[in-house]
């Protein structure tokens, strides 16, 4: 499997070279990458194919400019698809109706329902000072009740003790009563795991809906979800009145195509994620992060779109046609590079939109830092002109009158030099294949030795 | 089951008057011992509820693997259709058709790999002139699918030795690992062995209890401790009162994890050390539990447990869904790990040995008869 689509784009398109129009000819094999890496991200069969038709008629005729390679104008058409479809913007919980407002949770079995309940009354409890009551109308798994009860305990939430003999659709009017009574402001409804083919629990899931009227609906879905998501999505969207959804379990490396398909499925917008067991674990939705995690790229885009915004093009360019005649990169190259980075934001900036950079361990990820950075440009500052475009003439000497010049030892200009030999070598490496495209795009990889 | 009512009908009836087994207390070292048995429940039976009608007797779809296709056909006709459609419908075959085999392939979580793998097979026969529409392109299409998939038709079969046999039950949150060790339980308690289920999710909220109703339910007992407990003690303690007892199969539970959280798989492993110091060989059985709704990520799941703790055996959950998990294409072909059992409902009788044959037919035999 690859890891990125758009360095497999980038292979697909890159015959059409760094000029012209796409056409529905030269994008074929790039709309079948696309297809497959649907696919492999779990997006519904139907959903996948209605979407490779929406970005083909997007892309036909789209102009590849001269900093963007036409990968990176496809991706970026895919991308923005993607993030329109799943909803543009974050959607917040709806709560206005007279308290105590009812939130309802619906799923298969097994998705997060419970431990939803518990994370939302907590969200309401900490960040809008809602006073929450819990109640479950699972009368069915062994100790269901039993872990509500105790999640409440462990949010502060009150709890509503449902008798399991009686029916749900009565546990949840009289939980609903309880609350009128004790003046909560939310009463959030936890149901069983159901499977949308069981015609009677459905109904059931009907009936506890009609007794309590909840003000949100909410469908809870594991994130690993496959293909059946949009069938589940669609009998639940059908039998339920659904006002939105909750994506479970996206702290692991499920790639989240259920998003897509449930959000095309029913038009719903996704709410929050869970983001772990914890009961804090819980988190607005943002279309754009799930959209770049199904594409397999992060948080890239955004850095690709950030560097359109600050990077120098001009310098980028004359950069990139560098090193496809195959000359290696100067010392001055190389502190435009550092100098961008810090205008990015910084290491850790960039950082946290690289894929996977944040799963690195703490200890790694502060080994690098801005101030590094700060002292490598520095050094090259204190070169003379001719010392940046030949660094091979910095004997003993020179290295020592550099040092002084900007306050460092002679071992600093060292490792500078030395950080500055790997990083030429890798570019050199990376250059043959698709160069121009990766720092046009400033996805320049981060230079060696400040890196990890 | 004291208190908690059958979804539908369900051969598993409550038994509120018979408790599990008495408990001892345990020599091993911690500090809680076996739990008490629960307190006897003082709610009402299961008198079913009003508006929640039963379901239709299930009865008709009693045979051996009944229930398991009753689950799959309730969508097998739109997987079935596509590809009868192509393979008995149509004089010629060719490669567009042989797409549309794919397409099917694909929305049962096949995978894109090892759909290409069992279409590839069907190109090659088709350019060989070997196939012809009809029903030799479908025997074809069920030969590529059983390739794959009869080497890991492997058995769980519990030897007369050793004792305890020890089954460690491990897999992702809420992917039925507990409901599943209830269902062993029964099967072992009905097959005249006796068991022992061990509480090893100290973390999640109320799992010691949901698996103590498991146990009251099929009258084995249970040993647990608090929640927030040691996993690894409980299991320890729990396989040294086995052993003391006689006990033939123990199972032990444990908290759900990803598989990308490396603390928690480092956590199994010490589990897995910390028995070996009883029973060198302990757990004879690894079960990594899947859920059939899951996706492509249950390769990634099978993957890094089979690292970080070797596993031996899987079982499939949810399969009477409309989700048909055929992810397990893929996992036979990357890892070739066991295919043990296919979870088929929620009750205690809902889990089948796995069998490759029926589960292909599963999917396919919609159109036996239609042919
Ligand atoms: N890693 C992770 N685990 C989660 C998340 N949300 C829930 N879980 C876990 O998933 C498992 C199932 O969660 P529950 O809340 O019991 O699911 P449910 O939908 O109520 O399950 P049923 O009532 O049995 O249908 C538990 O182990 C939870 O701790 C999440 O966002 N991340
Ligand atoms: N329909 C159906 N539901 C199942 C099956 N197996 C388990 N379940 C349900 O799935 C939900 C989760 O099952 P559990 O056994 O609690 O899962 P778990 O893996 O122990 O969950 P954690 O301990 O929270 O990680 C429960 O509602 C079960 O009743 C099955 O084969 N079919
Ligand atoms: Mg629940
Ligand atoms: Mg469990």
């Amino acid at each position: 499997m690859f890891e990125n689509l758009s360095e497999r784009l980038s292979q697909s398109l890159h015959n059409l070279g760094g000029k012209g129009r796409l056409s529905e000819d030269n994008i074929q094999q790039a709309l079948r990458d696309v297809r497959m890496a649907l696919l492999e991200a779990d997006v519904a069969l139907p959903v996948v194919t209605e979407f490779v038709a929406h970005v083909r008629e997007r892309a036909v005729g789209a102009e590849v400019t001269r900093s963007l390679t036409p990968g990176q104008v496809f991706v970026r058409i895919v991308n923005d698809e993607l993030v329109r479809l799943l909803g543009g913007e974050q959607q917040a919980l709806n709560l206005r109706t007279q308290p105590p407002a009812v939130i309802m949770l619906a799923g298969l079995q097994g998705a997060g329902k419970t431990t939803s309940a518990a994370k939302l009354a907590r969200y309401l409890k900490e960040r809008e000072r809602k006073r929450v009551l819990l109640a479950s109308v699972d009368v069915y798994r062994p100790a269901a009740i039993e872990q509500l009860e105790r999640l409440a305990e462990q949010v502060g939430a009150s709890f509503f003790p449902s008798d399991p003999a009686e029916a749900p659709a009565a546990l949840a009017a009289a939980a609903l009563a309880h609350g009128r009574r004790h003046y909560v402001d939310v009463v959030i409804i936890d149901t069983a795991g159901r499977l949308h083919v069981d015609a009677s629990m459905m109904a059931e899931a009907q009936a506890v809906h009609a007794a309590v009227q909840p003000i949100e609906t909410l469908f809870v879905v594991d994130s690993m979800t496959g293909q059946d998501a949009a069938q589940t999505a669609r009998a639940f969207d059908a039998a339920l009145p659904l006002t939105g959804v909750i994506l479970t379990k996206a702290d692991g490396d499920a790639r989240g195509g259920a998003a897509l398909s449930i959000r095309q499925v029913t038009g719903k917008p996704i709410k929050f994620m869970g983001m772990g067991e914890k009961v804090e674990a819980l988190e607005p939705f943002y279309p754009d992060r799930i959209a770049s995690r199904i594409l397999g790229m992060g948080d890239v885009l955004s850095l690709v779109e950030e560097v359109e915004r600050k990077a120098d093009k001009h310098k980028a360019d004359k950069l990139a046609r560098k090193l496809q005649k195959g000359k290696g990169i100067s010392l001055e190259d190389y502190r435009d590079q550092l100098n961008q980075m810090l205008e990015m934001g910084g290491v850790a900036g960039i950082m946290e939109k690289l894929p996977g950079a944040m799963q690195l361990p703490e200890a790694a990820r502060s080994q690098v830092n801005d101030r590094e950075i700060r002292r490598m440009i520095a050094v090259i500052n204190s070169m003379t002109p001719g010392e940046r475009r030949r660094p091979e003439i910095l004997k003993a000497s020179r290295k020592q009158r550099v040092a002084r010049g900007c306050g460092l030892e002679v071992q600093d200009v060292n490792r500078l030099l030395k950080q500055f030999q790997q990083t030429q070598k890798m570019m050199k490496r990376v250059g043959k294949l698709n160069l121009k495209g990766m720092l046009g795009g400033g996805r320049g990889p981060l230079p060696p030795g400040i890196g990890f | 089951m004291f208190g908690f009512r059958k979804k539908k009908g369900d051969p598993d009836k409550p038994s509120a008057e018979s408790q599990p087994a008495a408990s001892q207390p345990s020599d091993a070292p911690s500090a809680d011992g076996e739990s008490p048995p629960a307190a006897p429940e003082s709610r009402p039976g299961a008198a079913p509820a009003a508006d929640a009608p039963e379901q239709p007797a299930t009865s008709a779809r009693s045979g051996l693997f009944g229930r398991m296709r009753a689950g799959l056909s309730r969508t097998r006709e739109s997987f079935s259709r596509g590809v009868a459609d192509v393979l008995l419908g149509e004089k010629q075959l060719d490669t567009t058709s042989l797409e549309e085999v794919e397409t099917q392939l694909l929305l049962a979580d096949v995978g894109v790999e090892a759909t290409q793998q069992i279409v590839g097979g069907l190109t090659e026969r088709l350019s060989r002139r070997e196939l012809e529409a009809g029903r030799g392109a479908l025997e074809a299409l069920r030969a590529e699918m059983l390739a794959l998939l009869q080497p890991v038709e492997q058995p769980l079969v519990i030897p007369p030795a050793p004792r305890p046999f020890v089954i460690l039950v491990v897999g992702v949150n809420g992917a039925g690992k507990t409901t599943t060790i209830g269902k062993l339980a029964r099967r072992y308690r009905d097959e005249g062995l006796s068991v022992m289920l061990a509480a090893g999710d100290t973390f999640r909220a109320a799992a010691v209890e949901q698996l103590q109703q498991w146990g009251e339910r099929n009258e084995v007992p249970v040993i647990a401790q608090r929640t927030g407990a040691d996993s690894a003690a409980v299991v320890f303690d729990a396989l040294q009162v086995a052993r003391s007892r006689g006990v033939d199969v123990l199972i032990a539970d444990t908290a759900g994890r990803l598989h990308t959280q490396s603390n928690l798989m480092a956590e199994l492993a010490k589990v897995k050390r910390v028995m070996a110091r009883i029973d060198a060989d302990a757990p004879h059985e690894t079960l990594l539990v899947l859920d059939a709704g899951n996706g492509q990520n249950a390769l990634s799941q099978a993957r890094q447990f089979a690292e970080a703790i070797g596993v031996t055996g899987i079982a499939l959950t949810k399969l009477d869904g409309t989700a048909r998990g055929g992810i397990i294409f893929a996992i036979a072909r990357a890892l070739g790990l066991p295919v043990r059992f296919v979870g088929v409902g929620e009750g205690a009788e809902d889990l089948r040995g796995f069998s490759a044959e029926a589960y292909v037919g599963g999917l396919l035999d919609g159109f036996d008869s239609a042919a």
